[in-house]
Order: structure tokens, then C-alpha cells, then sequence
């Protein structure tokens, strides 16, 4: 199913996405954010322009031609940081500051919890854990983790 | 190396130094790099961005080949960021060139890289020299530059998370210092009670030696050894309760007043740092650091270490105690006990995360109360009582699964010290009898050796929580010490200039401000008369705030100087020179107190008249008076609620009876709505009169008065004149002026319509 959409969007050569309106107008530098980043990603996109203001509403991304999508999906990827962690490698202590050697679906990674505070439960299974810079790291589903992994988790919840 | 490069490689992360030495020409010096830890899907990889003194070179780690752009005409390095993660992009005019991303821990050295890039591309372009920006010192990490009074980098100290090591606490002596003779005597008395307490076990051996076995054997007991040996015993209690008391209170003593001192240096240090220091960090925990740090670590001392050296002490001369009665025995005895330590402190330390995870918990159940409580409004007025109920008892459900988790363990602690004490007296108890039987030791010697090693099994107990509480302890001794070793950035004049009064005439010069390497300010050149008003105008983040800032010094310019009077204010000693500054403030704060303590909080040896008449010079005299109990009713926090024009006017009246002859208006009138902003308006006439006035005004309209304005953009002056003048203009104040009329009209139509819009819906 790909509804009509009432805009044209494309890519210019500074890698800006750039959205045409039904009257013409032309906005460089639009941004797509998703509503529910973590809870329902593919529910509900925005399309923002570069002051912030909404230009066009994507209820699912099933609703888009093709080739839009593809473009949103790709403008996304490059924006979207929220590395989900797959196991713990390391810790440096139980005292924070801590350091951590992670897995995540992004590759190996380092962060720095600076306290336990920066853990925060989402759900019952599911943590966002924020490192010194403000990166959230997701944990979708802790008991899923080996038990390695678990066990050094464990001394932080 | 053949060359000497204007940055030194070694500060270059090793794993690029040689690739990148095949890479660089001769004569070609490296200015700035940045570490790029993502790739372009946001994936965790590494590679580096470098601008040298010809060109701009990057790769990725596993890239086959540098990247190259050569410095020209229209090129540009921009960088933005979202949600953590920065964008560094090179643009010719046509398209963009490349793009890396990294995490915000970078930003700082992405900064540097465009600036140096901006600077390099500056003299390529127009053949015109780089400034020098180079005599400032450079972090020896991350080459990132320090402004004069950094005595730690931005950058390295916020990525400096290591844990505390143990050694902080050695920093302690610092302030124990002055009580070394007490610690002296501290110590010796620890040494002599804790001698003293061992004396019991020791007479024990000759009275079953010398008493009751040759009684058993059918002799008849000695009284006079008895009467001696028990008389012994008394008086080694007795004199182990005095030296235990002495010991004790001598130490306590010390100890709180080290605790004493290490709070008052540590608030007095904090008071002293500048505005810069409390602008990045969290009132809570500073409050934290200074009361329950500075607590924690005092228990630590008096409490946890004391013990601990006693109990060092103790089983050091038991130990030299039982080898000079028996070694053989001696050694048996002391054999199991490291195993025991370590068996105790595994247990411990199992415990230790079972805590602290209580404690956590016991959180959760306290944040759903501090949650729920203030908004009770909001819970009773959507019914969602049941579900904050709900709420609870999940946290609580959660605290008592966790609590019957540790206490399994926890119960079972105690028990097993006990029988691990009891398998240490039962190997004592074999060996012993066995000695025995071969007529090697007495049946006293076996008595005073149970009587010692029950003693101090006990204390291995103790002894194993040192670990885990030493590491808190130093953990808040490096926070306290985070405090002490931050160096104001507005140091004291080491030659002060007294100035008793002053004209109030203030001269910029060249001034400019960077916070960290983000410059803020530049180039300002400006001489304010006396008894001038001058308005600051401009979008916010123009520079304005920093302007005023800087004039109070609450930070030190980074370059340029400001002079009072012909001085620069860096010669003249803090508190004196703020003595002629009156600051009026967009959120007036009161202090705890009456309202003639808060009016007088400049000057508190102000007489009532004085405050009286300051009081009547900010409008403040009349509303004071219906207050129930006049200049006496308390105001702050659990005060008098006052308003926020009543609030305003107070703290007019305290800048007014300091009597500053220069004075900053920031934003004193924005908070209120503008009939009250007239009452302030003619409060403010009364104060500005006369003094030279720097007024900052999101309201255009405020600053008709002033004589001058200085208009900012982006740290810059763009332009100076009275409004008539720059309305004539049509520049940059001008744009700003009709967008605020603009502004104002479209709320108020907004307003009506909305009106209109509700009348309408009533109507249907």
C-alpha cells in the first residue's frame, strides 16, 4: 500500500534532505524524528524543518513510495545513536565512576557510568544505561543477556 | 625526527604517529586533530580528522588511504550535534566533501580543529598571519589550549572517571596536621589500653598453673597468690577502662575537630571560586559533598580507623605474646586465621552488594513518595490514587524481595563466624591436648592461649568491613579534595589598589571571553562615563550576561582588560572593588531572614534609618508597612510569600543602601507583568540616578531612558546610539525593535481571537 504524499523530498548535493511543498516552497535541511524512538519506532515520524517546525506527519513508514522511505530510513540511520548492548565484556569496579566494555549491535564500545542514578529502568527487563556524555545505551531485555554479563550487571541494579 | 613540529607528535594517540609521519611533508606541522570514534552508519569505529599548516587530512582506521583537501577559497569545516553525537562536515561551495561523526566527548577538540581550520584557511586565502594565539598553555593530553587561570583541562577532567584510590586519603594529613601531638598521645593511649586489655588471658595462665591444678592435685590454695593474681586482673580491667576512655575521647576530639576544619576550609574554598566553578554543577551535591562527605569521612577516622589500628595492634602482640609463651603452639593458633580473614571478608563482600542494593531500593520507594506527594493536586484531580497506591506497593514488593535475598545471606553470617571461631579453638583444643600429653606446654598455657584466640576471632569479624568502608571514605575524601584543588579563576591581586571611592567610569579594552574554547566574546572596545546609563540590547546568547559578568568579575577576561577608574579591576582587591557594584537581578533572592535583614544584607551595620530610607527610595516603605509585622516580617524560604514586583523592590532597596556608584540592572524587570513593571520602573528612576547604570532589558521599551545602547551580536558590538538614533539607522536595532512590536501585537491578537473563540463556544 503507498499512500499519495503531497510533498516531494530529495537529497542535495550537501547531503541535506530537502522536502518541496504543495505550493512550491522548498525547505533545506529537513530532519526526520521519530515520535517513540524506544517504545514504538515505527510509529508516527515527523518531518521537521530546520527551525524545528513540523512540515509533514508519517503515521508508518508503510505509508511512504518507496524510494522515500529509503531516503528517510538512510537519514535516520546516520542521526539515530542508541547503541543496544548485547553483553558486558568488562567493568572496572562496582564503585562508580565505572568503567564499562561493552557489545553492542554498533560494535565494541566503552562508556562511563558516572552513577548509579544514570540507570534507568524502562520496563521491568529493559534498561537505558547514559554514559559521562549523554549516550543513552539501550539493554532491550536483560535476562536475555549471558550470564556473565548478568552477574556484573547485577551489582548495579 | 628530522623536523621540530610546532605541536608535538607525542601528544598524537599513538596508534596514527607513524602512518602519519609518512604521510606529512618535510616542513608541514600538525595544528589540531580530532578523534573520530563512529563511522558514517554510527558504528563504533576509529580515525582521525588532523589540520596541519597545509591542508586537512583524514582516515578512517580501516580506510586504505588519507584523505586529503588542500586549504582554499571556500572551503568549510562546520559541526553540529544531536543527542550525543557531533557532525563534523567540510563543504566546498558546490557539495559537501566529507563528513565524521563522533561522541560528544570530542566537542572540545572538534572546536579547536575548526579553529585552528578557520585560522589556517584565513592565511592561505589572504596571506594574512595567523593571531597568535599560542602563549596560552596547552593541556599536555589533548593539546586543547587553557585559558591562563585553568589549572585543570575541560576537556581530560571530564573524562578523568577513574575510582578513587585509597592513597586520597593519605591527603587527609593535611589536615590532621595541626593536631599531630594530640594524634601522638591518641596513639599511645590506643597502644596502652589495648596492652593493658590483653593482661586478663596472660594471669590466667599462672593461676591454673600455680592454683587450681596443684590444687586439684590435693594441695591447698594459696590466698595471698590468689588475692595477687586477682588483684591483677581488677587492675588491669580497670586500668584497660581508663586508657580505653582516654584513648577514645582524645581521638573522638581530634577527629571531629579535623572534620570541623576539613567542612569550614572546604565551604570557605567554595565561596571564594568564581561564578564559573557553581555554573556547572549541582546545588545538591555540592551541599552533599560539604555536610555528608565531610560526615563520612570524620566517622571514618574516629570510628572505622580507630578500630581498626586497635585491632592491628591487638593481634600483633598477641601474636608476639603467644610465640614468646609457646611458638609451636603459637603457630597452630595463627595458622587458620588467614583463611578464616578471607572466608570472612567473601561472605562480607557478597553482603556488601546485598547492601548497597537495599539501599538503592530503599531509594526507588522514597522517589515514588517524592513523586507523588507535591503532586497530590494532580493525583486527586485525575482519580489515580489507586494507581499511585499501585505504584508503591510494586516498589515495595521489590524492596522485599531484595531484603529476603541479602538476609538470606545475612543470616547466616553471623552463625558462620561463630563456627568458623569454634574450628579455630577446636584445632587450638587438639594441638593443645597433644602437647599436653607429651608434658610440653601446662594446661595453663593451653587456658591462656584459648583465651586470647577467642578474643580475637571476633574481631576478624570488624576488621573485614575496613575494606569496603575505606573505599567510601576515600571516594569522599577526593570529592572534598575535587573542592580544595579547584583554583579560583579569579584569583586575588597579589598588589592590590585600594580604591575607598570611585567615580564609577568604566573602560573595555579589547575585551574578549572564551568559555573552555568556545569563544563568547571579542574585540570589545568600550568607555562608559560616570553617572551614564548604558542599555545592553541584543538576542540572547549575544554576549550580553557576559558583559556584565565580566565587569563584576564573576569571571576574568581571557583577553583585554577592563579598567574602573583608570585601574584594572584585576588589580583591585574582590570584595572591595564589588562593594561599589549594585546588582538588581531578574530573580531577586531572599535570604531567610526579616526584610530588614535582606535589605541591609550589603551593609549590615546599616541603621534603621538608613533601610527606612531605602526602603521609601524603592517604592518598598508602603508595601512593607501592611505586612503584618512591618520591617520585622520574616521573608525567604518559609517566609512571608511576597511577590515578584514586592520581591524586586526589596532588592532594590539593597542595592540602593549600599549606595554603588555603578550599578547592572540584569533583566531586573522581565519577571513581571507591566503594570507592576511601572511601580519597579519608578523604584529603578530613583536608583539609576546619578550611577553609572549597565541595564540589560528583553523589553526594548525599558530602555528608552538610557543614554546609549549598545547593541551585540554574536559577542560583537554592531552598534552604539541612543534608541532615536538607531531607529534612524534601520540596522540591526532597528530589525529588532519592529520584531518585538510585531511580537507584541500578533499575543495581543492571538488573545483576542482566542476570546472570541471561547465566547463562540459557549454560544453552541
Amino acid at each position: 500500500m503507498s499512500a499519495t504524499v503531497t510533498y516531494q523530498l530529495t537529497r542535495n548535493s550537501y547531503g541535506r534532505l530537502v522536502l518541496t511543498d504543495q505550493s512550491g516552497v522548498t525547505h533545506e535541511g529537513v530532519i526526520p524524528v521519530r515520535s517513540f524512538p524506544v517504545t514504538d519506532p515505527g510509529q508516527g515520524i515527523a518531518l521537521i524543518d530546520s527551525h524545528g517546525h513540523e512540515l509533514a506527519w508519517i503515521e508508518r513508514f508503510d505509508d511512504l513510495p518507496e524510494a522515500y522511505r529509503v531516503l528517510i530510513e538512510s537519514e535516520l540511520a546516520s542521526r539515530e545513536f542508541m547503541p543496544e548492548i548485547k553483553r558486558i565484556t568488562k567493568v572496572s569496579g562496582f564503585i562508580t565512576p565505572s568503567t564499562w566494555h561493552v557489545e553492542t549491535d554498533r560494535g565494541a564500545a566503552v562508556l562511563i557510568l558516572k552513577g548509579e542514578e544514570n540507570i534507568r529502568r524502562l520496563t521491568a527487563s529493559s534498561l537505558m544505561i547514559t554514559d559521562n556524555h549523554g549516550i543513552h545505551f539501550l539493554l532491550r531485555d536483560r535476562t536475555a543477556l549471558d550470564r556473565h554479563s548478568r552477574k556484573l550487571l547485577d551489582h548495579f541494579l | 625526527m628530522q623536523k621540530t613540529p610546532r605541536f608535538s607528535m607525542n601528544n598524537l594517540p599513538a596508534i596514527w604517529t607513524d602512518e602519519l609521519s609518512a604521510q606529512l611533508s618535510e616542513d608541514e606541522s600538525i595544528l589540531a586533530w580530532l578523534e573520530i570514534d563512529l563511522d558514517h552508519q554510527l558504528h563504533f569505529a576509529t580515525g582521525i580528522v588532523i589540520a596541519t599548516d597545509k591542508r586537512v587530512l583524514a582516515k578512517m582506521a580501516d580506510d586504505g588511504t588519507w584523505q586529503t583537501w588542500a586549504y582554499q577559497q571556500g572551503l568549510q569545516l562546520t559541526q553540529r550535534d544531536h543527542a550525543g553525537v557531533g557532525c563534523l562536515e567540510l563543504f566546498d561551495p558546490h557539495a559537501r566533501l566529507a563528513f565524521w561523526r563522533y561522541r560528544l566527548g570530542n566537542v572540545m577538540a572538534a572546536n579547536r580543529l575548526i579553529e585552528c581550520f578557520l585560522q589556517q584557511l584565513d592565511y592561505h586565502v589572504s596571506g594574512k598571519l595567523p593571531e597568535s594565539s599560542q602563549t596560552s598553555a596547552q593541556c599536555p593530553h589533548c593539546g586543547a589550549f587553557l585559558s591562563a587561570e585553568q589549572d585543570e583541562c575541560p576537556v581530560c577532567e571530564k573524562q578523568n572517571h577513574i575510582p578513587p584510590s585509597t592513597w586520597v586519603l593519605l591527603r587527609l594529613w593535611r589536615f590532621a596536621k595541626p593536631y599531630k601531638g594530640r594524634l601522638l598521645i591518641g596513639f599511645l593511649l590506643t597502644l596502652c589500653s589495648t596492652a593493658a586489655t590483653l593482661v586478663p588471658p596472660y594471669l590466667t595462665m599462672p593461676l591454673m598453673d600455680n592454683v587450681l591444678i596443684p590444687y586439684q592435685n590435693g594441695q591447698p590454695i594459696d590466698t595471698d597468690l590468689v588475692q595477687f593474681y586477682l588483684s591483677g586482673l581488677l587492675g588491669a580491667a580497670i586500668l584497660a577502662w581508663m586508657l580505653g576512655w582516654a584513648r577514645t575521647y582524645m581521638l573522638s576530639l581530634v577527629s571531629e575537630r579535623i572534620g570541623a576544619d576539613l567542612r569550614t576550609t572546604t565551604y570557605e574554598h567554595l565561596l571564594n571560586l568564581s561564578q564559573e566553578y557553581f555554573g556547572g554543577k549541582r546545588t545538591g551535591d555540592l551541599m552533599a559533598r560539604i555536610g555528608a562527605e565531610t560526615d563520612r569521612i570524620n566517622l571514618f577516622i574516629s570510628l572505622h580507623l580507630l578500630d581498626f589500628a586497635t585491632d592491628v595492634i591487638m593481634i600483633c602482640m598477641t601474636a608476639i605474646i603467644l610465640v614468646s609463651i609457646n611458638p609451636w603452639l603459637a603457630l597452630v593458633t595463627l595458622a587458620p586465621l588467614p583463611i578464616i580473614a578471607w572466608l570472612i571478608h567473601l561472605v562480607r563482600d557478597r553482603l556488601r552488594i546485598g547492601f548497597e542494593k537495599v539501599d538503592r531500593i530503599w531509594a526507588e520507594v522514597n522517589n515514588v513518595l517524592a513523586d507523588t506527594i507535591p503532586g497530590i493536586r494532580v493525583v486527586k484531580a485525575f482519580a489515580q490514587e489507586k494507581r499511585e497506591a499501585a505504584r508503591f506497593h510494586a516498589a515495595n514488593q521489590r524492596n522485599l524481595q531484595i531484603n529476603d535475598r541479602v538476609n538470606r545471606i545475612w543470616s547466616l553470617f553471623t552463625p558462620t563466624v561463630t563456627l568458623l571461631t569454634e574450628v579455630g579453638l577446636l584445632v587450638v583444643w587438639v594441638f593443645g591436648i597433644w602437647q599436653i600429653s607429651q608434658d610440653e606446654i601446662t594446661v595453663g598455657v593451653l587456658t591462656a592461649f584459648l583465651a586470647y584466640i577467642g578474643r580475637f576471632y571476633i574481631r576478624l569479624d570488624s576488621m573485614s568491613r575496613i575494606v569496603s568502608i575505606t573505599q567510601k571514605a576515600a571516594a569522599g575524601t577526593k570529592r572534598i579534595f575535587d573542592i580544595l584543588d579547584h583554583v579560583s579563576s579569579v584569583p586575588e591581586s597579589a598588589n592590590p589598589v585600594h580604591l575607598p571611592t570611585i567615580q564609577g567610569q568604566i573602560e573595555l579594552r579589547h575585551v574578549g571571553f572564551r568559555y573552555g574554547t568556545r569563544s563568547i566574546t571579542r574585540g570589545i572596545n568600550l568607555v562608559i562615563q560616570p553617572g551614564e546609563m548604558i542599555g545592553l540590547v541584543g538576542h540572547s546568547g549575544s554576549g550580553k550576561s557576559t558583559l556584565v559578568n565580566l565587569i563584576c568579575r564573576f569571571y576574568d577576561v581571557t583577553e583585554g582588560a577592563i579598567l574602573v577608574d583608570g585601574h584594572d579591576i584585576r588589580t583591585l582587591p574582590l570584595a572591595e572593588y564589588r562593594k561599589h557594584i549594585g546588582l538588581v537581578l531578574q530573580e531577586p533572592f531572599l535570604f531567610f531572614g526579616t526584610i530588614a535583614e535582606n535589605i541591609a544584607y550589603g551593609k549590615p551595620d546599616a541603621t534603621r534609618a538608613e533601610i527606612v530610607a531605602a526602603a521609601r527610595a524603592a517604592h518598598a516603605h508602603e508595601f512593607i508597612l501592611r505586612l503584618p509585622h512591618g520591617y520585622d516580617s520574616l521573608v525567604g524560604e518559609r517566609g512571608q510569600a511576597l511577590s515578584g514586583g514586592e520581591r524586586q523592590r526589596i532588592s532594590i532597596a539593597r542595592a540602593l543602601l549600599i549606595n554603588p556608584r555603578i550599578l547592572i540592572l540584569d533583566e531586573a524587570t522581565s519577571s513581571v507583568d507591566t503594570t507592576t513593571e511601572k511601580d519597579i520602573q519608578k523604584a529603578l528612576d530613583n536608583l539609576v540616578r546619578g550611577r553609572t547604570t549597565i541595564a540589560i532589558a528583553h523589553r526594548l521599551s525599558t530602555l528608552r531612558e538610557a543614554n546609549r545602547l549598545i547593541v551585540l551580536d554574536r559577542g560583537r558590538i554592531v552598534e552604539i546610539g541612543n534608541h532615536a538614533e538607531l531607529m534612524a539607522r534601520e540596522g540591526y536595532y532597528h530589525r529588532l525593535y519592529l520584531a518585538q512590536a510585531r511580537n507584541v501585537d500578533e499575543e495581543e491578537r492571538a488573545l483576542i481571537s482566542a476570546t472570541e473563540h471561547s465566547i463562540a463556544g459557549e454560544h453552541k
